[in-house]
C-alpha cells in the first residue's frame, strides 16, 4: 500500500514538474546493529541524512551475524519489495548481485574516487563484475589477541612474539590457576581462531590456497593437520565450561582478570572500553603470534537494492555518499571498534588499538596480505563456510583427531560446492 | 417425492441455502489448506530435485541433493540423535505419564491441585523450557554449582557440556515438558473405563495388579496410540528446544534433522539439500501416521 502511494506520488510529481530533479525519498534500512554502541553509531548516519532532508525508516532485525536479517530480506525480495539499503557481509553481497538484485553505484564511486581509497581486498566484495554495488562501512580484523595487562604483569609475561612463546605464556597462566584462553564454544568462534591457526602455520599462500581457492591438496595436507593440532593445543588452555558461551562473556573473563587471553575480532574492544579499560594500558591488543603482517578481515557494507523509483535511487546515492564520507567513517568506527574502510583517514581520533589496526590494514593492503576471514564469510561462500564450521567445531569438541579433521575438510568442502 | 429433494429446483431458496452453506463456508479454508499445506509440500518436494541455492531455482538435477545429503556427516549425526532422542522421549514420557495417571486415579486427596501442576509445563513453549533448563544444567550456575554451594563438592553433572551426553539433556527437558500432557491423556482414558467391569473383576477376586494388567491397560489402547502419534511428531519436528537449550552444540553433538533443515535452507544457501532433508522428515512422519490412520479408519467401519 505504501509502495503504491509513493508510486502514485512520484507519478504525480513527474507529470506536474517534469523539469525538477527527482525528489529524494526516505531510505528504508535493514540492519542488525541493535546493541547500544552500534545503534548510537548508526544514529550518526541517520542525522547526517536528515540534514539532507532524507528520512530514515529503521528496520532492525536483531540477531548477531545477521542470519535472521537475511531470512527477512529473502522474503522481502521474493515479494518484490526490497528495502533501500541492507547491511550485508561478504559473499552475501555477491550472491545478491548475482541474482541481479543490487543497484549500480558506479557514478558516485567514480566521482568520489572509491577505487583509490578502498583497499582492493574490500573492493572484491563491494563490486560485482566491476560495478560498485555496496558501500563499505568498516573493516574488522579478526586475528587479534586481547590480553589483560595486570595479569600479564603479575605472571611476568611479555607480549609473545612467536607461537611457542604464546603457548608458553598460556602455560604459565594455566599453572598459576588462571584460565589461559577465554573462549566461547560456538562454531563461529572456533572458526575465528582457526583462521589465525591456518594463517600462522602456512602463511598467506597456504591461506589463499586452502581457504579461498579450496585446493583439496591444501585442505587435506600436512599444514592443515598442523593447524588442527594447534587448535587442539588451544583447546587444552580453555576452561571446561566454554561450550555455548557468548563471545562477550569470554571478553568479560579477560576484563575481570580471570583469563589471560582471548582471540577475537576487534568488536571485542568495545567490551573492554565499555568496562572502562584503556587500550594499550589496561588491556593489550596484538596480532595472533604467527600472523603478524597479515590481516584477516570482515567488512560490514551497505548493499543498495534495485529500486525502480527515481526518488529512492537518489536517496540511495545520498546514503552511499554519506556512508563513505570521512566524518561518518571516523564517528562510526571509533564507536564500533573497527578500522575505517578507507585508507586515507586521519587516525588521531582512534585509540592505540584502533591506530594499530589502521596501520596494519594499510600495510597489509599494500603488501597484498589482506585476506577475507573464512570464519566471517569473506573467504568463501556460506555453504562452504558452514561446511568448514562443522569440521572445525567437531574437531575442537573432540570428535576428530587432527588427521581425520583434515580429511573431513576435503569431503565437507567438496559436498558444499 | 422429487419436489422435496433440496438439490432440485423445486426446493425453496432457504432450504437450498441451508444445504449449500456449510460447503460455501468451508470452501475458502479448504482451498487455503490445499495450497498452503499440500501445495507447499509439493513445492518442497519439487525443490528437492532442483539445484536451488539461495533462492528457489527450477533447473532439475535429479537425485543429486539426496545423494549429497546422505554423504554429509552432520546429517548422520542428526538422524542418530533423532533416533536416540525420539525413542527415549516417547518411552519415558509414556511410562511417567502412565504412572502419574494411575497414581492420580487412586482417588487421592488434592487431585484437583496436582493435576494442573503436572499439566502446566505443557503451557510453556519449548523455547522457555529450553532456556530454563539451560540454566539448571549449566555446571557454572545450575544444579552442579548449587550442590557445590551446599557442600557436596564431588557432585558432578555436566552433561550439557559433554559431547556424548548432551543429547540426553534434551531428553530430560522434553520429558519434563510433555509427560504431564501424556498423563492427562491417560487419565481421561482411565476415567472412561466402565466401573461395572472393574467391580465384576473385583468380585471374581482379581488383584489390583491383575486388574491393571488384564483389563485397564488393554482398554487404554487408543490413549497409547494417540500418545505415540503426538509424541513422535513432536520429536521429529523438535527445533526450538535444541536451539534454546544447546544451540546444537557442543560442536554439532545435538543437531537434529529440523535444525539441519533450517541451517541448510536458510543460512547456508543450499536450499536444495535443505528441501531434500525436509522431504525425508516428512516421509518419516508419514511412515508413522499412515499405518495409524489406516488402522483408525478401518476400525470405524
Amino acid at each position: 500500500m505504501k509502495k503504491l502511494s509513493t508510486g502514485a506520488a512520484v507519478l504525480a510529481l513527474s507529470t506536474t514538474a517534469i523539469t525538477s530533479a527527482a525528489q529524494a525519498q526516505d531510505v528504508e534500512v535493514l540492519h542488525w546493529w541493535t546493541s547500544g554502541g552500534e545503534a548510537a553509531a548508526l544514529n550518526v548516519l541517520r542525522e547526517d541524512l536528515a540534514g539532507g532532508g532524507i528520512g530514515w525508516t529503521d528496520m532492525p532485525v536483531a540477531g548477531g551475524g545477521g542470519s535472521d536479517a537475511m531470512t527477512v530480506l529473502r522474503a522481502r525480495v521474493t515479494a518484490g519489495d526490497p528495502p533501500t539499503a541492507v547491511q550485508m557481509l561478504g559473499f552475501s553481497i555477491q550472491d545478491w548481485a548475482a541474482e541481479g538484485a543490487l543497484a549500480d553505484l558506479n557514478a558516485l564511486a567514480e566521482e568520489q574516487n572509491w577505487n583509490e581509497v578502498v583497499p582492493e581486498a574490500l573492493q572484491r566484495f563491494s563490486t560485482y563484475e566491476g560495478n560498485w554495488v555496496a558501500a563499505p562501512v568498516n573493516v574488522h580484523s579478526t586475528n587479534w589477541v586481547w590480553a589483560n595487562t595486570a595479569l600479564m604483569e603479575e605472571l611476568g609475561i611479555e607480549q609473545p612474539g612467536t607461537w611457542e612463546d604464546f603457548v608458553a605464556a598460556m602455560q604459565t597462566a594455566a599453572d598459576a590457576g588462571y584460565t589461559a584462553l577465554a573462549h566461547g564454544g560456538q562454531a563461529w568462534q572456533d572458526a575465528t581462531i582457526f583462521d589465525s591457526m591456518v594463517m600462522g602455520v602456512g602463511g598467506p599462500e597456504f591461506y589463499q590456497a586452502a581457504m579461498v581457492e579450496l585446493d583439496p591438496d591444501a585442505l587435506g595436507g600436512s599444514q592443515m593437520v598442523e593447524a588442527f593440532e594447534r587448535m587442539a593445543t588451544l583447546r587444552g588452555f580453555v576452561d571446561d565450561n566454554f561450550s555455548g558461551r557468548d563471545w562477550n562473556l569470554a571478553s568479560a573473563m579477560v576484563i575481570n582478570g580471570e583469563a589471560l587471553f582471548q582471540i577475537m575480532g576487534d568488536w571485542a574492544k568495545g567490551e573492554f572500553v565499555n568496562a572502562g579499560l584503556t587500550a594499550g594500558e589496561e588491556f593489550q591488543c596484538f596480532r595472533v603470534p604467527g600472523t603478524e603482517g597479515t590481516v584477516t578481515f570482515n567488512s560490514d557494507q551497505f548493499a543498495m537494492f534495485n529500486v525502480a523509483d527515481e526518488g529512492d535511487q537518489a536517496s540511495q546515492v545520498a546514503m552511499a555518499s554519506a556512508v563513505m564520507s570521512p566524518e561518518f567513517q571516523i564517528a562510526f568506527n571509533v564507536v564500533k571498534g573497527s578500522a575505517p574502510a578507507r585508507t586515507d583517514i586521519d587516525a588521531s581520533a582512534f585509540d592505540a588499538c584502533g591506530q594499530a589496526a589502521m596501520a596494519d590494514l594499510a600495510a597489509a593492503g599494500e603488501a597484498g596480505t589482506l585476506f577475507g576471514s573464512m570464519a566471517h564469510g569473506h573467504a568463501n561462500p556460506p555453504s562452504v563456510q558452514n561446511a568448514m564450521y562443522d569440521v572445525i567445531t567437531a574437531h575442537f569438541n573432540g570428535e576428530y583427531d587432527a588427521e581425520t579433521a583434515a580429511a573431513e575438510m576435503v569431503t565437507a568442502v567438496e559436498l558444499a560446492q | 417425492m422429487a419436489a422435496t429433494d433440496p438439490m432440485l429446483g423445486g426446493a425453496d431458496f432457504r432450504t437450498r441455502l441451508q444445504n449449500w452453506l456449510p460447503k460455501i463456508v468451508l470452501a475458502p479454508s479448504f482451498a487455503v489448506m490445499v495450497i498452503f499445506v499440500y501445495g507447499f509440500i509439493a513445492f518442497t518436494v519439487y525443490l528437492s530435485f532442483t539445484g536451488s541455492r539461495m533462492l528457489p531455482s527450477f533447473d532439475l538435477v535429479g537425485f543429486q541433493n539426496y545423494e549429497r545429503l546422505f554423504r554429509i556427516r552432520e546429517w548422520d549425526t542428526a538422524v542418530t540423535n533423532l533416533a536416540i532422542f525420539a525413542s527415549l522421549y516417547i518411552i519415558i514420557c509414556t511410562i511417567i505419564g502412565l504412572m502419574l495417571a494411575i497414581l492420580l486415579d487412586q482417588k487421592i486427596r488434592g487431585e484437583g491441585l496436582l493435576r494442573p501442576i503436572f499439566l502446566y509445563p505443557m503451557a510453556l513453549s519449548f523455547i522457555v523450557t529450553g532456556t530454563a533448563w539451560k540454566w539448571f544444567l549449566d555446571p557454572a550456575i545450575g544444579i552442579e554449582n548449587t550442590m557445590h554451594l551446599w557442600g557436596w563438592a564431588s557432585f558432578e553433572f555436566n552433561w550439557i557440556k559433554d559431547r556424548e551426553m548432551a543429547i540426553y539433556t534434551i531428553v530430560i527437558a522434553a520429558v519434563w515438558q510433555s509427560s504431564g500432557f501424556v498423563m492427562a491423556m491417560f487419565l481421561a482414558g482411565l476415567r472412561g473405563i466402565d466401573n461395572e467391569i472393574l467391580k465384576a473383576a473385583q468380585m471374581d477376586g482379581a488383584s489390583t495388579f491383575q486388574m491393571y494388567r488384564r483389563i485397564i491397560l488393554p482398554q487404554l489402547r487408543p490413549a497409547f496410540l494417540s500418545a505415540f502419534v503426538i509424541l513422535s511428531h513432536l520429536a521429529i519436528k523438535s527445533y526450538d528446544l535444541v536451539i534454546a537449550l544447546t544451540g546444537g552444540g557442543p560442536g554439532n553433538a545435538t543437531a537434529l534433522p529440523a535444525t539441519f533443515m533450517y541451517s541448510y535452507t536458510f543460512t547456508r544457501n543450499q536450499m536444495g539439500i535443505g528441501a531434500s532433508s525436509a522431504v525425508i522428515m516428512l516421509m518419516t512422519i508419514a511412515a508413522i501416521m499412515v499405518p495409524y490412520l489406516y488402522a483408525e479408519l478401518r476400525e470405524k467401519k
